[in-house]
């Protein structure tokens, strides 16, 4: 992000010489138990966790889990949260997509079930966050399993700001591959503001009409004239803020094409991984 | 705590140790909190700035490329648990950019700072003596922009969010003050080995 963070003059730095605490900084290492396992596609699942010690966090932010073997062996990932902060306290979820040959994930998929407990820290992260203070309209693009973080600012909107107009972009290989997608194709029953388009890049099915291509330029002049659509007569005094996630590839390619169509740079955040193994 | 079920696959043992909590890496990730930055290198410069804000010394891309050149061989590590062995970069080392601003005690500490508005905290020791150079090539190559080329801080016994991508100048400062990851909770020295990852650890 580059939006309030310019520094380029030589000036004397405003901040303190110590970081005051961020509204949502990581705990230490603490337990969490596994409250409910989701299936959520084929190789996507939702692990709903307690935490022992509550922590408030932004939407976007993500934990880190640290598994340990007998012998010593420690393994670490980040996982995005998926739920809101409105969500009860003390309650995340994190969803994890199945990475076959990694080392987490089969662990998270093959092995863990209600009443485990895992080490977890957080929340950790951001840039990549949204709160209601920073409005809108909302163009969140998702690659893959990069939907997990923007569920939570997709959630977190519905809960804090649900006259907010909010287009959702989820790129999929095969429909089978959308993550919550019964929640998603619901958004504009709950908030008529609110919808999500899927463009699936692999496999359609029968009578698909949608996208079925990567997100272009042509494509996202489409979304944001959808998005102005839902925004109806409501004043759009500022540019859509937009919020890319996915694998690097994606993200390269949708906040290159987000410039191209005339998106200011600062009103674009990105959050890039590879595959989490 | 010893976590249930789990014996970890340790596919492949690391040839010599990494930092502890992280797993070796044969690809590059790219994490960025926005946009890659395309700066051409007729638009380049790169400026060393006092504590007081004065310019201490100011290169164009040409000027830049004419200091004297080093390459170091070197493993790195991200705070997002992935480590890279075996990484060479070519570029201009802290010292010789001090030599050539004829800047000979530099303040305790420093602000990189990046095309993008990108900033992050150094003390001033991490960066001299050979420890730090502004980078240009990697693997042999000239430093493709997703991984902050043309020109980025390489500085590789720190968490590497402590390399700026996208370098476009070093401003030098009395005291530590956090930069732009730091100011998230994220460590303000980063030492991998110490496994610094956040604020408290």
């Amino acid at each position: 992000m580059s939006t309030d963070f310019n520094q380029h003059g030589a000036g004397p730095n405003p901040a303190p010489s110590q970081p005051s605490p961020a509204p949502a900084s990581p705990s230490a290492w603490q337990t969490a138990v596994v409250e409910r396992v989701t299936v959520e596609t084929y190789r996507a699942r939702t692990f709903t966790l307690r935490l022992a010690e509550p922590r408030p966090f932004l939407a976007g932010q993500h934990y880190d889990v640290r598994l340990t073997a007998p012998d010593g062996y420690q393994a670490q990932r980040s996982y995005s949260i998926a739920s809101a902060p409105s969500h009860p306290a003390g309650i995340i979820d994190l969803t994890v997509e199945l990475i076959p040959d990694g080392e987490v994930s089969p662990y998270f998929h093959e092995v863990v079930q209600p009443g485990d407990e895992l080490e977890v820290r957080g929340p950790i992260g951001g840039p990549f966050t949204w709160t209601p203070a920073m409005g809108g309209p909302l163009l969140l693009i998702a690659g893959g399993s990069g939907i997990v973080p923007l569920r939570s600012i997709l959630a977190h909107r519905e809960a804090v700001a649900p006259s907010l107009p909010t287009l959702l972009l989820y790129s999929a290989r095969t429909l089978e591959d959308v993550i919550y997608r019964d929640w998603l194709d619901a958004l504009p029953e709950r908030a008529p503001v609110s919808r999500a388009i899927y463009t699936l890049t692999r496999r359609q099915p029968d009578g698909w009409s949608g996208y079925q291509r990567r997100v272009d330029p042509a494509m996202l002049v489409e979304c944001l004239s959808s998005l102005a659509k839902l925004a109806g007569d409501q004043p759009t005094e500022q540019s859509p803020l937009c919020y890319v996630c996915g694998p690097t590839g994606f993200v390269e390619h949708a906040a290159d094409a987000l410039l191209a169509v005339g998106i200011p740079e600062p009103a674009i955040k990105t959050e890039r991984f590879g595959p989490t193994s | 705590m010893v976590t249930r079920g789990f014996f970890g696959r340790r596919r492949e043992t690391p040839p010599r140790p990494i930092p502890p909590g992280q797993y070796l890496e044969r690809g590059f990730p790219v994490l960025t909190a926005g946009p890659t930055q395309r700066v051409p290198l007729d638009q380049w410069s790169f400026t060393l700035v006092g504590a007081d804000g004065e310019p201490l010394g100011e290169w164009t891309w040409e000027q830049f490329r004419s200091l004297p050149e080093t390459e170091i061989f070197t493993d790195i590590h991200c705070v997002t648990k992935w480590s890279k062995l075996d990484t060479t970069w070519k570029g201009v080392t802290i010292d010789d950019l001090l030599i050539a601003a004829g800047v000979t005690e530099p303040p305790a500490y420093l602000m990189a700072f990046s095309y993008g508005g990108y900033t992050t905290n150094l003390p001033t020791w991490d960066v001299i003596e050979g420890r730090g150079m502004v980078a240009f090539e990697f693997d042999g190559q000239p430093i493709a922009p997703e991984h902050g080329g043309p020109a980025r801080l390489v500085v590789p016994h720190l968490y590497f969010w402590k390399s700026a991508k996208w370098l476009r100048g070093i401003r030098f400062m009395p005291q530590d003050q956090p930069g732009f990851w730091e100011q998230y909770g994220y460590h303000m020295y980063g030492d991998p080995w110490k496994e610094q990852r956040y604020w408290g650890d």
